[in-house]
């Protein structure tokens, strides 16, 4: 008897609503960018310049004393945050630090690490640093700069890409799925204010690749319908495509969820951060390649007569059976 | 039908081979590292039986490139430092001004007085002359004092650019005279860090220039970045000036060519000094640290045949008058000179501890820098935070990776052990390859590959997936699976190649960390197309051929 996530045949109905589906993925990117507006991310120091200083003590975190400690210090804003991780030993206490860029200086000095570590150890005097990071502002900046380009260089190229292989009501359908993942992810990151560093750059990158990946696994199928069913609304075509691929879409996003998950769970809790955003980036992903791409396509309209040459630009290389 | 030539056959089997050789040194980690280092230190001449012993840990004829561990999983320190060029040309455009007011003095008839006025820009000189009329006059024999730039991009330019705003003369360098100093600056820069960080003996540093001005130092396996950034940051300019004075009073005037610098280890002493050096740090051929007469740590130094002169002439000629041991714009000590030195050799003393002492040897055989650093990154990861994240990585891959074999086999069957066979020949390929272009494994590059497990079954979901479709309009088996795979191809090379297109992208914008992440999940899409579409499909061809089953169940 074999797994099977969904019967061997569905017709699920998905389009009979899609305006409200639509409509729905709209109103969550309105939340997200109002939450992106008022409560702003919550930027690690790669993005804003500063230092973290993570710390490991066999006596447990005592979030107040350390604060005291460092207070004459006069470092300006400091946060300090205990880490918890199952990974952790019993008597394996972490916490982290982090301080604002100093004034006039670039990145941490070897003399604040040291008043920082001589601070803490009035507290507990086993304390141990494990590791430093300071971001100056100048380089900062720089990163945030590469990091939109990164992200915008992406989405850009993928655009090329689908416009090229199919036609350009596919690639904005794809591309506004992609614009809705990235949005998305954002917002929940300003929402439960989670710590937005390079690492989650790069897990944006990854969602835009894998959400494609579900996108352009189900727009494959629309075009060999759409060639295959000549008579079909395209509204029936755009559901038998998603239901017969929808078998394989649940596979992926399972065996990728499962993995994901097990590396939430015991990868450790440097980047955990990273891996959540992937976890939420293959749930949103998996969404909105039916709901967002393919209703955007519906919403579109697609040219359905191939008998003819069409001088749109993608044709030449759609025919090219990879 | 279901045919796959030999040829194509073997070449799929010596790929995965080949794979499976280059993978198998990282899973024996330390051996083949300890092996690594025994052989390298043989072959620049070093022999002991030990060093045979670990060189036999690993056979030879095996393949014995390892993937690098990145700094977050190995501990370690990166730093991204910035030359402060500008510090350069300030100083340049210091030492310049002499040379311009001694050859504009004798035209004092046609341009009337000259003044310095302050600069804003450190590379600029404005002076200021008492009748505009002369200006042409300045301006001609300014421009005479110009060389070409010494580089050989910029053959022709000249170093200095002169013009007249109002009555006050401006002196710049030019553009290419800026950029042949920054690279010489840089150049330098580099070569003297490299110089101290082998001094210090770590292992395997990483010491390059990035974009104009910045140099990017990672050194693995250092449990505190402080002492190697004190190491690298200080500039380490020694001289030895003649003293004029002694004071406690900071503002005190200093004459042309003195300079008031505090002393080192008394608070609120002052030194008033000659800024023209006796000798300096570069007259040194040798430093070590060592102990004074009193027990205390110190530093003895000896200077070359023309520092040792100039050295033995100065203090034959001031026997009695106290000179000062300069390092970096401070006062280490001013002893008063007891007799002759002839030999070229003596020792600093000073309030040091004996890692000061070390530290300050290490500085002074390497030389001085050219410019201070200012330190724009710094990411220092503790070796014991490293071990732990490889640790938490491993675990997490292993489970990832049963936890998929397992709903795979449930899913699909036998498919699914085809399937899972070609996944861990997958993961072989990867650590491979990592290990054949010697690329670099940080902890998202961990959760790259534990990424690529869940992804890469989706070619062989996609294929089966097709498959069982065809077989649901009743084609014999051997057909649906030909269909199944022709079908699925564009589907998955389209998938792959955008989601590929991301990981360059990623590989090109990002660095460090996240450039390993690109790494691992660009050529694990590589890895995973090639082991579905190749790999499982001769799995299951040799299935068919050997069973000719009348009926699949995929």
């Amino acid at each position: 008897m074999k797994l099977k996530l969904v019967p061997e045949q569905t017709s699920f109905d998905f389009f009979s609503r899609w305006k409200l589906w639509l409509g729905i993925s709209g109103f969550m990117i309105v939340l997200a960018l109002i939450s992106f507006g008022v409560r702003g991310l919550n930027y690690g120091i790669d993005f804003r310049g500063g230092t973290t200083i993570r710390i490991e003590s066999t006596q447990p975190v005592d979030v107040g004393a350390y604060r005291d400690a460092l207070a004459p210090l006069g470092l300006g804003d400091i946060v300090i945050s205990e880490v918890f991780d199952p990974t952790f030993g019993p008597d394996e206490n972490v916490a982290m630090i982090r301080i604002q860029a100093q004034e006039g200086e670039e990145a941490a000095t070897a003399d604040l690490t040291r008043k920082v570590e001589k601070a803490l150890k009035s507290v507990s005097p086993d304390l141990r640093i494990v590791s430093v990071e300071s971001v100056g502002p100048k380089v900062s900046g720089e990163l945030i700069q590469t990091a939109i380009i990164a992200v915008l260089l992406s989405i850009a190229a993928v655009l090329v890409y689908i416009w090229l292989r199919f036609e350009w009501q596919f690639a904005v359908g794809a591309v506004l799925a992609l614009v809705h993942d990235v949005t998305l992810t954002i917002g929940i990151f300003s929402e439960i204010q989670l710590k937005f560093d390079l690492a989650i750059i790069a897990a944006l990158l990854t969602i835009v690749g894998y959400s494609l990946n579900d996108t352009v696994v189900v727009f494959d199928r629309v075009r060999e319908n759409l060639r295959k069913y000549k008579q079909k609304p395209l509204k029936e075509v755009l559901n038998l495509s998603i239901n017969e691929t929808l078998s394989r879409t649940l596979m992926t996003s399972v065996t990728t969820l499962i993995a994901l998950v097990s590396l939430y769970l015991l990868g450790g809790d440097v980047i955990r951060g990273f891996v959540f955003a992937m976890i939420w980036g293959v749930i949103v992903g998996t969404y909105s390649s039916i709901f967002v791409a393919s209703a955007i396509l519906l919403w579109l309209g697609v040219k359905r007569d191939w008998s003819k040459p069409s001088n749109t630009a993608g044709n030449q290389f759609a025919n090219v059976d990879a | 039908m279901l045919q796959i030539d030999l040829w194509k056959r073997v070449l799929i089997w010596l790929i995965c081979a080949a794979g499976i050789l280059l993978a198998l040194p990282n899973a024996f980690y330390t051996r083949v590292e300890q092996a690594n280092d025994a052989r390298a230190a043989l072959e620049v001449g070093q022999d002991s039986p030990e060093l045979r012993a670990r060189a036999a840990q690993w056979p030879e004829w095996l393949p014995s490139g390892l993937v690098n561990l990145g700094l977050d999983l190995r501990g370690g320190a990166h730093l991204l430092a910035e030359v402060r060029v500008a510090d350069v040309f300030e100083a340049r455009m210091e030492s310049f001004w002499p040379e311009v007011r001694d050859a504009l003095r004798p035209e004092r008839a046609v341009i009337g007085t000259i003044r310095l006025l302050p600069s804003e820009k450190p590379d600029e000189l404005r002076v200021r002359i008492g009748n505009p009329d002369g200006m042409d006059r300045a301006i001609q024999v300014v421009r005479g004092l110009a060389r070409p730039v010494q580089s050989l991009t910029a053959a022709g330019a000249n170093d200095i650019d002169v013009r007249a705003e109002g009555d006050t003369l401006v002196i710049t360098l030019t553009e290419a005279e800026k950029q042949a100093v920054t690279d010489r600056t840089v150049r330098q820069a580099l070569e003297i860090i490299r110089r101290r960080i082998d001094e210090v003996g770590t292992r395997e540093p990483t010491i390059q220039r990035q974009g104009t001005d910045r140099i990017l130092i990672q050194v693995p396996g250092i449990g505190s970045a402080a002492e190697l950034k004190e190491i690298i940051g200080t500039t380490a300019r020694l001289t030895f000036n003649p003293v004029v004075s002694r004071t406690t009073n900071p503002n005190v005037r200093a004459g042309a060519g003195q300079k008031v610098l505090p002393a080192m280890d008394e608070e609120g002493v002052y030194y008033v000094i000659q800024a023209a050096p006796v000798v300096t740090g570069e007259d040194l051929v040798d430093a070590q640290p060592s102990f004074d007469q009193n027990g205390r740590p110190a530093v003895t130094f000896r200077f070359d045949t023309s520092g040792a002169r100039r050295f033995g002439d100065y203090t034959r000629d001031n026997i009695g008058s106290p000179f000062a041991i300069v390092l970096d714009d401070e006062v280490i000590s001013a002893p008063v000179i007891q007799s002759h030195i002839p030999g070229g050799s003596g020792i600093i003393t000073g309030r040091f501890t004996i890692e000061e002492s070390t530290n300050l040897a290490v500085l002074l055989r390497a030389g001085a820098l050219p410019a201070g650093l200012n330190f724009l990154e710094e990411r220092t990861i503790g070796p014991e935070l490293g071990q732990d994240s490889i640790e938490a990585g491993k675990i997490a891959t292993v489970v990832a990776f049963v936890a998929v074999l397992v709903f795979m086999v449930l899913s699909y069957g036998l498919f699914g052990i085809f399937a899972n066979v070609s996944l861990a020949l997958n993961i072989a390929l990867i650590f491979g390859l990592l290990s054949l272009i010697g690329a670099t494994l940080t902890l998202p590059g961990i959760a790259g590959i534990v990424l690529t497990v869940g992804m890469a079954v989706d070619a062989n979901v996609l294929i089966y997936e097709r498959i069982r479709e065809e077989l649901r309009t009743a084609k014999g088996p051997a057909r649906a699976i030909e269909l199944g795979y022709e079908k699925a191809l564009s589907a998955i090379l389209d998938a792959n190649i955008t989601t590929l297109i991301t990981a360059v992208i990623l590989f090109a914008m990002g660095s460090g960390p996240v450039r390993g992440f690109a790494i691992t999940l660009g050529l694990g899409i590589v890895t995973s197309v090639f082991t579905a579409i190749y790999v499982t499909r001769l799995l299951i061809v040799m299935w068919f051929d050997r069973r000719r089953p009348k009926t699949i169940e995929v």
